[in-house]
């Protein structure tokens, strides 16, 4: 398992934002946390990437636990997370920002008295990752500048380019309008192909995208796992989608909208996706 | 831009002694030695974004250890100064520094404050040690193992010191340059920008801002050493917390967003200093209300001023 979350409990007071949460992404897997508002999705994002700790329970990364790691610790080791709110370095510009990344990956962060300019295999690497996402014509544009979507793309593309095993993305296409939805989550599956991203765990609120790109949907409801199983199981369970769509669906489109498959897979057998979990 | 200003700045300061009375010169020595500390605080500051009010501590810090050096262990290397200087410095930026960047904004400030504070009372208190209010002696350096004893001290100052203290300042801004423009200065743009985001790239923020402290220190504490030289003392006012706001006001002034602000803000602050001083005894006054229209209109210097000139020729 590359990321693994055991019973995981997360109190705020005596509000229990997260009730005993079990959940694990193998590789090769595009996982979507879907459920209501409040259900505690981002919490198990933040969770998940070390940003808060679990009152009880253990997330593990790769077999070690990850508390205490920290964001620093496990964007090194392999897992990286791009925010819900829009992040970047306004004053940067889209190379500059994703040489950080690079430049990060690399392990270069404390070289003192290295030329950035005369790099040509980190600009080499920014232009290319920025091609993937599109962003190769504002290379030179400071990120406070693009739109919105565009600023979305770099935060996306940033994470994207420390090359991580794992990849948590927190509603990477809010805010975004739905025609580009689509080309949002193409690009994101292209570029966990290209630079060998092995699972992505997104939240995502938007059920067409939901259930035309995931593997798996864990629903979350008042901080417990309604359910983890693959689209089709879960379109088949009327009584989850009424809870986490907030009706039936049966207009969704099959899942087959993805067009090309995560790196790992095609070397590893697709892992068992769970049958969907006991109504609680 | 940029470019141009470094090559014009360079000519008029090679050229300044063949031009100018001897009075002005001996006015740039403290201006090139501020050049050096400004170079480091504005690491701090434009790069890293966090605002030191005790930067004064490690001039005091270089400018005692020339005086030790000199008087105390009759060391007159100016090299070796420099090299003592940056080293002290060091062992005592890592405990200030490692306390100090565990915050941000106005507790970092409060904080550098209190050190500074803390070391101008150890050197006003300690008589023994530090010569208290009346400071200790700086002696006359020997300049590339040049004892120059010959000179008058006027001869001294404004010939082979000045050259010395310019190519230091030359050396520091080619080197802070090259810092800037670093992965390492990279990643400290990013932190000032957004300190969470670069964390989920994996830059630790605190480990940056804790590099950039001990950086600025030295610079600090080199730009010291020259500062005890044309007066021939440390005394103790240099680390108290109106020197750091000196420090911070000729950063404003020169511009922090610009790389040779600090430089252009130390020279402009001191003979916009002699000036008025020399016109009025309430010259704090006067500084005070430049201070104040500076922040509300010219807020990036007089170097963002420049920029803002060629952008609109443009």
């Amino acid at each position: 398992m590359l990321l693994e979350a055991i019973d995981v409990r997360k109190l705020y007071g005596t509000f229990c934002a997260l009730d005993g949460v079990t959940l694990a992404v193998g590789p090769g897997e595009f996982v979507s946390i879907v459920g209501p508002n409040g259900a505690g999705k981002t919490t198990l994002v933040n969770v998940l990437s070390g940003l808060t700790s679990p009152s009880s329970g253990a997330v593990r990364f790769r077999g070690d636990d990850v508390a205490g790691r920290g964001p620093v610790g496990l964007a090194r080791a392999g897992m990286a997370r791009a925010f819900q709110l829009v992040h970047v370095f306004p004053a940067l510009s889209v190379g500059e920002t994703l040489a950080v990344a690079i430049t990060s990956r690399r392990g270069r962060r404390a070289r003192l008295f290295a030329g950035l300019a005369g790099d040509r295999q980190l600009w080499d690497e920014v232009a290319t990752v920025a091609s993937v996402f599109g962003l190769d014509g504002a290379l030179d544009r400071p990120a406070r500048t693009l739109p919105q979507g565009d600023k979305k793309l770099l935060d996306v593309a940033s994470a994207f380019a420390l090359h991580p095993e794992v990849i948590l993305l927190d509603e990477p296409t809010s805010g975004v309008s739905t025609g580009d939805k689509h080309a949002i989550m193409e690009v994101l599956v292209k570029a966990a192909a290209r630079m060998g991203v092995k699972a992505i765990i997104q939240v995502e609120h938007d059920m067409d995208i939901v259930f035309g790109y995931s593997d798996r949907i864990v629903a979350l409801h008042q901080g417990r796992v309604l359910a983890d199983a693959t689209p089709a199981a879960l379109q088949a369970n009327d009584e989850v989608m009424a809870t986490i769509v907030g009706r039936t669906v049966s207009h969704m489109e099959p899942p087959a909208a993805r067009t090309q498959p995560l790196p790992s897979k095609t070397g590893h057998p697709r892992p068992d996706p769970g049958t969907p979990g006991p109504l609680q | 831009m940029a470019r141009v200003i470094a090559v014009l700045l360079g000519v008029a300061l090679l050229a300044a002694p063949l031009v100018l009375p001897r009075y002005q010169i001996t006015l740039l020595l403290p201006s090139f030695a501020y050049g050096i500390a400004l170079l480091g605080l504005n690491l701090l500051f434009g790069t890293t974004g966090l605002l030191s009010f005790g930067h004064a501590l490690f001039v005091a810090l270089g400018a005692y250890t020339a005086a030790y050096l000199t008087t105390g262990f009759g060391v007159r290397h100016f090299e070796l100064i420099v090299v003592g200087a940056a080293l002290v410095a060091v062992v005592a930026a890592v405990p200030v520094g490692l306390l100090c960047v565990r915050y941000v904004k106005i507790y970092f400030g409060m904080l550098t404050l209190a050190f500074g504070m803390l070391f101008y009372s150890f050197l006003y208190k300690f008589y023994t040690l530090t010569g208290g209010d009346e400071g200790m002696r700086v002696l006359r350096p020997m300049l590339l193992g040049q004892p120059l004893a010959g000179l008058n001290k006027v001869d001294f100052l404004t010939g082979p010191f000045y050259y010395y203290a310019l190519a230091l300042l030359a050396l520091a801004a080619l080197v802070m340059h090259r810092i800037v423009r670093s992965p390492f200065g990279l990643c400290l743009r990013a932190i000032r920008e957004n300190p969470e985001k670069a964390e989920a790239l994996g830059v630790s923020a605190r480990r940056h801002r804790f590099g950039a402290f001990l950086i600025a220190a030295v610079f600090g504490a080199v730009g010291g050493t020259l500062l005890g030289v044309p007066t021939g003392l440390a005394d103790p006012l240099l680390a108290y917390w109106t020197h750091s706001g000196n420090l911070v006001f000729m950063l404003l002034l020169g511009g922090f967003d610009h790389f040779l602000g600090p430089v252009v803000g130390a020279i402009v602050f001191i003979f916009l200093q002699d000036l008025i001083m020399s016109l009025t005894s309430y010259w704090r006054f006067v500084f005070g209300a430049i201070l104040a229209v500076l922040v509300i209109f010219v807020p990036r210097g007089l170097l963002g001023l420049l920029d803002a000139r060629t952008r609109a020729s443009a």
